[in-house]
């Protein structure tokens, strides 16, 4: 499997359990609580940067199980991790010009929620759930291109 | 699942005719990784132009030889 495709598949287990946990925690409270008092501001930060530390930790992982996957089994090379090639370069954009569309989507509607005068705890997790679901479609497609061709 | 193109190659038989070169040598050669090697024999990858001389360069073969494109419209 491309180093990069790991990646992705990094990038969608950190994103479904971080957003998973966060949206469990917050969006629990909706119903008991007023949408206005639910202090969402701290949890939420909190799994923003959980999922950049948890990033960054699974790409170190992911080099250092790949570098000694290729010593110890002889499958793959140590230089797979750092080489990038055309086709990597094609399905990352391919993923960023899907999730560009995604986060234009979820903006529009966090204006639209905006202009109708929301609570700022909507228009915050409209905002948060559209990074949330652009980084995971833009993981799928980039998934998709490399198991089934682009 | 449909072929994503319609170019045809032969270089896993080219690679065992150019000394038994593995997908790893030619990735090396070629600048590319291994696994887009694998992609592009399997037919899920089309690779530039640039790569095609590079990979017909590296097997020996004239561009044709090593790539090719059905006549007929789809």
């Amino acid at each position: 499997m491309p180093f990069e495709e790991k990646m992705s598949w990094v990038s969608m287990v950190v994103t479904v359990v971080v957003a998973g946990l966060y949206f469990a925690t917050v969006l629990g409270q909706v119903g008991e609580v007023p949408a206005a008092d639910i202090a969402y501001q701290r949890s939420m930060l909190i799994a923003i940067g959980a999922s950049i530390v948890l990033m960054i930790i699974g790409a170190i992982a992911l080099a250092i199980g790949t570098a000694v996957s290729a010593e110890v089994t002889g499958e793959g090379s140590v230089d797979d991790i750092d080489r990038k090639d055309e086709r990597d370069v094609s399905i990352g954009r391919r993923g960023d010009v899907v999730a560009f569309y995604v986060t234009s989507a979820g903006a529009l509607g966090a204006l639209a929620l905006a202009m109708l005068e929301y609570e700022y705890f909507w228009i915050a997790n409209a905002l948060y759930l559209t990074f949330v679901v652009a980084a995971l479609v833009s993981d799928g497609v980039k998934i998709r291109a490399y198991r089934w061709g682009m | 699942m449909a072929r994503p193109t319609r170019v045809t190659n032969n270089i896993r038989a080219l690679r065992f005719a150019a000394g038994e070169l593995t997908q790893a040598e030619l990735a090396d050669q070629v600048g590319m990784t291994r696994q887009t090697i694998i992609a592009i024999e399997q037919g899920r990858y089309s690779p530039s132009l640039e790569v095609a001389f590079r990979i017909a360069r590296a097997l020996g073969a004239p561009l044709e030889q090593v790539f090719q494109y059905p006549e007929e419209e789809s």
